[in-house]
């Protein structure tokens, strides 16, 4: 069957067939792996997309449902080169250790903040309750969210990663955790 | 995990869903939110031959006040409950219940009409259907059959639904003034399922209970209504002693096993303790309106 999405603000249409899952369709078929498969079970979050400005979990929804619909998923973050500032807190604030809930995290803190600018801890912690950190990385993650809202990632905004500066910043953080 | 092959529909009114529907008969399952169907599909624990999708019939998403009652339409999702004022003026009992369905991702697309066509005995909603007297509207191409919640849970992910028939929306009674519910969830961690849910709902009319309702989660093959607790409270006027007799009743009711989220024994304890703090908050919700 032929889905047609919009993903990340692109048009894209695939023939699939009906028992593919949301989430091998946009690694697999869309070829963008940012999008993790955790637990395949609904329980993780690993593979959370944001569908219709809603976050899901896509090994929980047919690629057929998605039909017609808008998506995005972590590549969608970065805009015109630069880093979203929910990108930036969680770089700052060492909000990843392993990386692999990462990208579920981020997208669901930065449609929280589209929604609530300045969320409470609580407010965060209840948001992000239906994805798992299994590095228990969570102070960072909820501290990232929060100083993305409260602007306090504000320096960083708009700053425009290269690789090789991203290679120093990550010199810079291991520096400063040895 | 990916589920076993199937053909699939995905209609965009009733009519049709409800044509193809008694076309397949046995071998028809409706598709809403998915969160509950999927995952069974994909550990073959389901392998219907044709899902028919209803995600894009318009009109199915509607919370709706009709003769006193309130409709929740087939695709009015957990979150939407969250949301909504309508359930929050209308079900304290609804509003209290729906920030611990599931979890945040999984109540987004996740339906109220799925998780009681589901008849999952840990699933909470329909303890609170049975607390309120709910009302399940089931269509079929022949017309609408309108089912008691009572009759409609049959047993363990069993319900009455006849081969070619869907739940279009279940209707709960509007909480005017003098009444009050609450649900109470013991779960080890958010997205688990309830070790133990209490859904209770008081009415107090002049100092006397008029109406109570009590539905327990997750512990026994189904949600279990605690008809003699609420029978107890019937007639009485709410006291400490009252609320801890029928509490009593209800554990009684409850028919918990050991599993990993703890011992029967232990279960019943907070079946027992659950009612009467539900019953209190009943209660409570009640005098401070008054």
């Amino acid at each position: 069957m032929r889905v047609d999405v919009t993903i990340n603000g692109e048009s894209r249409s695939v023939d699939v067939e009906p028992r593919t899952l949301l989430v091998d369709f946009i690694r697999t078929h869309l070829g963008l792996t940012g999008t993790h498969i955790g637990c395949d079970t609904t329980s993780c979050g690993a593979c959370t997309v944001v569908m219709d400005g809603n976050p899901v979990k896509s090994c929980t929804i047919l690629a057929v449902q998605a039909h017609g619909s808008e998506l995005k998923t972590v590549e969608g973050l970065r805009q015109n080169g630069q880093l979203h500032p929910i990108q930036i807190a969680f770089k700052e604030h060492h909000g990843l250790q392993c990386g692999f809930c990462t990208p579920g995290m981020m997208l669901v803190g930065a449609t929280l903040l589209e929604r609530n600018p300045d969320p409470t801890e609580e407010e965060i912690r209840w948001e992000i309750s239906g994805n798992l950190c299994r590095c228990t990385g969570y102070m960072n993650i909820v501290k990232a969210i929060k100083e993305a809202g409260a602007g306090s990632a504000g320096d960083a905004v708009g700053e425009d990663l290269g690789a090789a500066e991203s290679v120093a910043a990550l010199e810079d953080m291991e520096e400063a955790h040895t | 995990m990916y589920p076993a092959p199937f053909e699939y529909s995905a209609p965009t009114t009733l009519e049709e869903a409800t044509a193809l529907l008694a076309e397949l008969g046995d071998e028809g399952r409706v598709l809403a939110g998915g969160q509950s169907l999927l995952p069974m599909m994909k550990m073959r624990l389901a392998t219907p031959a044709h899902l028919v999708d209803i995600n894009r019939i318009p009109g199915l998403d509607r919370i709706e006040q009709v003769n006193g009652h309130i409709e929740i339409g087939a695709l009015v999702r957990h979150a939407d409950v969250v949301a909504s004022q309508e359930i929050s003026d209308a079900s304290p009992l609804m509003a209290s219940t729906a920030p611990w369905v599931a979890d945040p991702l999984v109540r987004n697309r996740g339906t109220v009409c799925g998780s009681v066509a589901h008849c999952d005995p840990e699933g909470d909603w329909n303890s609170v259907m049975l607390a309120l007297g709910a009302q399940v509207v089931a269509t079929s191409h022949n017309g609408e059959r309108v089912i008691p919640i009572e009759d409609f849970i049959v047993d363990y992910f069993t319900n009455s639904l006849q081969p070619g028939e869907m739940v279009t929306a279940v209707r709960i009674p509007r909480a005017d003034a003098g009444t009050g519910g609450k649900y109470l969830k013991l779960e080890r961690k958010i997205g688990d399922y309830a070790t133990v849910g209490v859904a209770t709902h008081l009415r107090v009319e002049g100092g006397t209970i008029t109406e109570a309702g009590i539905g327990l989660t997750s512990v026994g093959p189904h949600n279990i209504k605690a008809k003699e607790a609420e029978a107890m409270l019937v007639g009485q006027a709410p006291s400490p002693e009252l609320f801890a007799e029928a509490a009593r009743a209800a554990a009684l009711a409850s028919e918990p096993e050991d599993d990993v989220r703890g011992p029967a024994e232990y279960k019943r304890a907070v079946v027992e303790a659950y009612v009467r703090r539900g019953l209190e908050a009943c209660v409570s919700q009640i005098s401070e309106e008054g």
